[in-house]
């Protein structure tokens, strides 16, 4: 039987506002099934996002759902929380939201590894805005505000995760998106901060601007340059130049705060009860 | 003597307050001379079962206690001056999305990193217009302990009441000053409306059954969206003038429809004052003793003291232009709350600042001479 989209989906919110050829709706999908997988209540989710093309998705998905500021969705999560450690708290954010903006609450989110699943969108580029370069823009690449090609170099947001303590970091390909399903729902399953980048396409923005408009053309490009992380190995830096790495690139089990917090808790009310 | 009295620091009273008063998740960042207020927080939440977190910075400890309310649960950040500007953009967000949540500045000398260790007033009108966009907010300037713990109870009321952030505004010597204070046991502590209808008939901004529509917190069964993009009833974004208009209105309507609820102001020796001052906070009592010490050399002056700050009370401060020639307004700032004065008054008395910069409060002495200088 077909996956019912409908029922994860706030059908009376549609259109929803995302171009043709854009990979945000598969990351979407690959989300919702995910969720299915869990058996998670809807009740029991929130969504979360910041600004951005892809922090458009919580106002589309019939959870809880708070659509913040600009690079700030992973602040307002960890206060949703702290205050229902028992719940489901997803972040759903484009590359520019969550590692320019919002760098540093990503990097700090990511030391303190509380339970919540970070999904970044990247499409290299900021798409709502009409094209700008993003911190994950390749060198090079032309953008409306690099219009003779980006002169800073890309962030590598998932490398960034696992040296900023995230203890779950998968990557994958909008090309991919079973595989991608399966880093989100192991990311869901992971007790601790799980960070799922997921390598996506923006035709009508970064595309057309780097000759790779057809949506079909650019799925293919982001296939292409994806490499396993087992392919990698036996690949040279030089042949690693402008690739990324996918697969599950680390997976740690380390103290989650929201437990640990609770031992705080008993240990403070232990001194008082001593005094 | 009543055992019950206690030594206490100001901003260990607004935590304490606070705690009482229901909030059970703070979330802050270092800055001075705000930072007892988390340490006491760090110290005494988990005890209670609440949680305190260090955020990475400003920002983040407003938007963490906007997701924390959003779950139901009562909450609170500190800061003062660059702190409470970094705080601006997420404190938008929670006038738009109308979520409740209590804001301290202590103030300190600015702009920038200006005096850290001093006190100032001079963020009166940033609590005021401090994030871009028209909003509404409430904010309470206390004088005494008893104000201090009052109104950090009447802000976490208000704040629930009315689904608006709430800013309290200390400055370095109500923060750092001590005390001693017996807290009172007989506080009213007021909690947010919840619906009373099914998930499927709720509506977060639905304005049908009144002005401030019951806030439901997340996972309760009530599957809605919270964004900070104008929106319709249900939360989703809109573009739609007419209905942003209506939302617009609503939401400075809430307060400015209660003011008689909102309002809170003290007076001293006014009713039969021929010179009156305005002032607030630390320099409330300042000029307070400065009334007296006019009326030992026979000037009958008289005090009108502001304790919520914004809204402003409008129709107080216009009665006294009707009852004296002069009035008087000492402030640490070089013109703040005197604009607002102004437009009150609106020529009808002589408005005239006592002002300082320098990291020193306005002394009583300071403030006599000046009703001297205007008899």
């Amino acid at each position: 039987m077909a996956f019912n989209y409908e029922y994860y989906l706030r059908m009376d919110k549609m259109p929803h506002m995302w171009c043709p050829g854009c990979g945000i709706g598969i990351v979407v999908k690959a989300m919702l099934r995910a969720i299915d997988k869990m058996g998670w209540s809807k009740d029991d989710v929130a969504v979360v996002s910041g600004i951005g093309c892809t922090s458009r998705t919580p106002g589309y998905v019939d959870f809880n759902t708070l659509h913040t500021t600009h690079g700030r969705a992973l602040t307002f999560a960890t206060g949703l929380k702290l205050a229902r450690p028992d719940k489901h708290v997803i972040v759903i954010s484009g590359d520019g939201d969550a590692a320019a903006i919002g760098g540093n609450h990503f990097l700090h989110a990511c030391r303190r590894n509380i339970d919540l699943t970070l999904i970044v969108v990247n499409n290299y580029i900021y798409g709502m805005t009409g094209g700008q370069a993003s911190p994950t823009t390749p060198f090079g690449a032309r953008a409306s505000t690099a219009p003779y090609g980006a002169v800073d170099s890309p962030l590598d947001i998932s490398r960034v995760a696992i040296a900023a303590g995230a203890s779950y970091v998968a990557r994958g390909t909008v090309a991919q998106g079973f595989m991608l399903e399966k880093f989100i729902y192991n990311g869901f399953r992971h007790k601790g901060f799980a960070v799922i980048e997921a390598m996506s396409t923006c035709p009508i923005q970064y595309g057309r601007r780097n000759k790779l408009s057809d949506p079909v053309q650019l799925l293919k490009w982001v296939k292409e340059h994806g490499v396993s992380a087992k392919k990698a190995e036996k690949m040279s830096p030089e042949e690693l130049e402008g690739k990324f790495i996918t697969g599950e690139l680390h997976n740690q089990e380390r103290v989650e705060y929201t437990e640990e917090y609770e031992l705080v808790r008993q240990r403070a009310q232990e001194a008082a009860g001593a005094r | 003597m009543d055992k019950k009295i206690q030594l206490w620091e100001g901003n260990h009273l607004v935590a304490e307050a606070a705690i009482r008063a229901g909030c059970r998740f703070f979330a802050g960042y270092p800055i001075t001379p705000s930072s007892e207020v988390a340490e006491y927080m760090a110290w005494k939440l988990p005890q209670v079962g609440g949680t305190f977190i260090q955020m990475e910075d400003e920002i983040a400890s407003m938007g963490a206690i906007i997701g924390a309310s959003l779950a139901g649960v009562k909450s609170m950040t500190a800061t003062s001056g660059p702190g409470f500007s970094l705080k601006q953009e997420n404190l938008g967000f929670a006038c738009i999305a109308e979520i409740p949540v209590v804001i301290l500045n202590v103030m300190r000398g600015g702009p920038s990193t200006g005096l850290p260790t001093h006190p100032s007033q001079m963020d009166v009108m940033q609590a005021r217009w401090g994030t871009h966009g028209d909003h509404w907010v409430i904010a309470i300037a206390p004088a005494y302990m008893d104000e201090i713990f009052r109104g950090t109870v009447r802000a976490f009321n208000l704040a629930e009441k009315y689904r608006v952030p709430v800013i309290i505004l200390l400055d370095e010597i109500l923060g750092h000053m001590h005390e001693g204070y017996e807290i009172p046991e007989d506080i009213e502590i007021i909690d947010r409306a919840k619906p009373d209808v099914p998930p499927e008939e709720y509506f977060p901004y639905d304005d049908s059954k009144g002005d401030v529509p019951p806030l439901a917190p997340f996972f309760t069964g009530y599957r809605y969206n919270v964004t900070g993009l104008n929106h319709d009833k249900s939360g989703f974004p809109t573009t739609n003038p007419e209905l942003i208009q209506r939302d617009m209105e609503r939401q400075r309507r809430k307060l400015y429809a209660n003011l008689d609820d909102i309002l809170w102001y003290d007076t001293y020796k006014l009713d039969d004052a021929e010179i009156a001052l305005v002032a607030f906070g630390s320099m409330g009592r300042s000029a307070q003793v400065a009334v007296d010490l006019a009326r030992e050399q026979g000037i009958k002056a008289g005090l009108f003291r502001p304790i919520t700050l914004w809204p402003f009370p409008e129709e107080k401060v216009q009665k006294l232009a009707e009852q004296v020639d002069t009035i008087l307004v000492p402030e640490m700032n070089l013109g703040q709350l005197i604009l607002e004065v102004e437009r009150c008054v609106h020529g009808k008395a002589n408005v005239e600042g006592v002002n300082k910069v320098g990291g020193l409060p306005i002394e009583p002495p300071e403030i006599l001479e000046a009703i001297k200088a205007r008899i």
